[in-house]
């Protein structure tokens, strides 16, 4: 590395001698400044100031710049200041990097109180405007999956089965293990609590219902949100950032129908395989928790299973799934293609359509409850 | 347009970038094969090839991007293999790297990406930081209010001027320029030779520029180095490339797109001899 700048300062009949030596260069950082700031106060109030470059080792622009300032703030202090010595290298970086105004226009900041009420107003704005959207998202969808079941060698077999390996097969292990876990959770609660009332054997009845009804097809869809939801998202949002939709679109090709179409259909053909999975793994897992910590034998267990639910109950929890799924996939296909350019927009997309996905799929699993309490089914 | 700098003489403190026996592959396929070249100081050396000879990968293998299997890359007289963290961040602030696609920081303002390097490495006040990030934007020729945009609202030339700006940020002595002006006009291309010439005689830089832009070789090259076969196959100024007898070398400067401009070349030559 370079020496440090700096500066000797010594009075001449004809006003101060300020010779500059060692490396101006923006490698010295906060010296840099402090030795250039220093000239101001070296000359100790003398009318007319030389500023010698011969003695300097290196300079650069940040060097250059410096100088210049303090030798402008020498002028505007009513000394007349002159650059003597300068090599002539130094002479052109002076010339291109003389100190000017660097004024802009700076984005403009709104007092807090103002920002947080506009940003109220304005997340209640995208909200409504997200359902507008998703509305006509869902609009447009119909229409080409109709347009598509009237000449089905437009359907994309290849695309569709694709999405279905990896939405259910590969989502498949996780899905079975989470509820198997939580399936003996639910039924270890079950039994400690309801011990205190002599109750244990209904502990069955509460897997059976609660697994059937609720939490198999939530917890899948969840996993289904953060998982393939937010895969949809990326996936979308990098093809608009690289004009590869664009690109569909110029070809006379729908991206809706090639690029959404297989995703949702195969998001609403896996959500109720992977619920029915879920299902007999949280039921599994439920039984074992059941016969090793309550002492209720396998063959007890599926017994007071079939007493205690009905098909409807089963029911319930698959018929829910496809909606589930349909709700993912536009939410997911809505934020990826709201990607704007950069890779923090992306980022951003991403997040908003697992929160928003898991947010409906709990608003939906609310009203398909008063819905079924209403039906008595 | 500015004439190009006489060569430096090639003496061995003057070399900046040493590369010998250099050998980079992927699998078992090598692209570098045996590659020595060397890089003076102050001058603007052109770098190119055909699509796929290895351009780019060579450029990575000095910044060190890619791995090699074989070979000695020495910058500034040090070996890049040898350097301790401290000398390796040292190197690293002495170079500028201007990438094809800009590569700036989506997600910061053309501000806020000049500034990146030095708020990381530098103790500047805040002051100086912005007046220096502005200073950058008006030497490489951005209006000043393009400093609080971000890239994805700037178009293509303003995305490579902006991050050549931010390749200056450090004030580097060596500059790489990886295909500068592709993507722009004529003119904007033109413009931006200019500017690289310019800069490069202000600021004293040593400019790497992978090109294939015949215009950019013959304003602001001082020498060109032809990569073929995984080696240089020719170095040296641009006049020399022209009496080469390799047919490759002969049909990129004299096919279709080089003969025009040859001519001219040959004819400013014979002006300024007069």
């Amino acid at each position: 590395m370079s020496i440090a700048p700096a500066i000797a300062c010594d009075n001449t009949p004809r006003g101060a001698r300020l010779t500059l030596s060692g490396g101006w260069t923006i490698g010295a950082g906060a010296t840099l400044e402090r030795t250039a700031q220093a000239m101001l106060t070296k000359i100790d109030g003398a009318r007319a100031a030389f500023i010698d470059l011969s003695e300097i080792e290196q300079m650069d622009t940040a060097g250059a710049w410096v100088i210049d300032r303090s030798r402008q703030a020498l002028e505007s202090r009513g000394v007349t200041a002159e650059v003597v010595g300068a090599r002539p290298e130094h002479t052109i970086l002076l010339r291109e990097a003389h100190f000017r105004s660097t004024e802009t226009p700076e984005r403009v900041e709104h007092p807090t109180l103002t920002s947080l009420l506009a940003d109220i107003g304005s997340s209640v704005f995208s909200a409504g405007a997200d359902l507008v959207n998703g509305v006509g998202f869902l609009g447009r969808l119909v229409s080409i999956l109709l347009t598509v079941l009237v000449r089905p060698r437009r359907w994309r077999w290849t695309s569709t089965f694709y999405h279905l390996e990896s939405f259910a097969l590969r989502g498949a292990p996780i899905i079975l293990l989470i509820n198997f876990l939580v399936g003996a959770i639910v039924a270890q609660q079950g039994i400690f609590q309801l011990a205190r009332f002599n109750a244990t054997p209904f502990t069955v009845d509460l897997i059976g219902i609660l697994v059937l009804r609720e939490l198999g097809v939530l917890l899948s869809s969840i996993m289904i949100a953060g998982r393939s939801g937010s895969a949809i998202t990326a996936e979308i949002g990098a093809m608009k950032m690289r004009e590869e939709i664009d690109a569909l679109t110029v070809m006379a090709l729908d991206p809706l129908e090639v690029l959404i179409l297989p995703r949702v259909w195969a998001l609403v053909l896996a959500l109720p395989l992977l619920t029915f999975l879920a299902d007999i793994a949280a039921l599994a897992g439920g039984g074992c928790v059941a016969w090793i910590y309550g002492d209720i034998a396998p063959a007890v267990f599926i017994e007071r299973l079939q007493d205690a639910i009905g098909l409807n109950t089963f029911a319930v929890g698959l018929i829910k799934a496809p909606f589930m799924a349909l709700v993912i996939g536009l939410i997911a296909a809505v934020e990826g293609f709201a990607v704007a350019g950069s890779a923090e927009s992306l980022g951003r997309q991403v997040t908003g359509s697992v929160v928003k996905s898991i947010f409906m799929v709990i608003v939906l699993d609310g009203l398909f409850a008063m819905f079924f309490a209403a039906v008595r089914y | 347009m500015i004439a190009p700098d006489e060569p430096v003489a090639a003496s061995a403190n003057n070399v900046v970038i040493r590369v010998r026996g250099l050998k980079v592959g992927f699998g078992d396929r090598l692209v570098m094969d045996g590659l020595d070249l060397d890089v003076y100081r102050g001058e603007v050396l052109g770098l190119v090839g055909a699509s796929g000879a290895g351009k780019s990968v060579f450029t990575r293998s000095v910044l060190g991007l890619l791995p090699k299997q074989a070979g000695m890359i020495e910058v500034y007289g040090l070996d890049i293999d040898r350097l301790t963290m401290g000398e390796r961040r040292r190197v690293e602030r002495r170079w500028g790297v201007l990438f094809q696609q800009g590569a700036l920081f989506s997600g910061l303002t053309v501000k806020q990406n000049i500034q990146a390097p030095m708020r990381e490495h530098l103790d500047l006040s805040p002051r100086l930081r912005d007046e220096l990030a502005m200073l950058k934007i008006s030497l490489v020729g951005l209006p000043l209010d393009a400093a609080n945009k971000y890239p994805a609202e700037l178009s293509g030339g303003m995305i490579k001027r902006a991050a050549l700006a931010r390749a200056l940020a450090l004030d580097p002595d060596l500059l790489f320029l990886d295909e500068p002006t592709s993507g722009l006009d004529p003119i904007g291309a033109g413009d931006f030779d200019d500017l690289i010439a310019t800069l490069q005689r202000t600021l004293g830089l040593t400019v790497f520029m992978v090109t294939h832009d015949l215009d950019s070789l013959y304003a602001i090259c001082d020498r060109v180095a032809v990569l073929g076969q995984g080696r240089v196959s020719a170095v040296g100024p641009i006049a020399e490339l022209l009496l080469s007898t390799d047919p490759w070398i002969h049909s990129y400067f004299h096919g279709k797109r080089g003969a025009g401009r040859e001519t001219v070349f040959r004819l400013g030559a014979q002006g300024e001899a007069r």
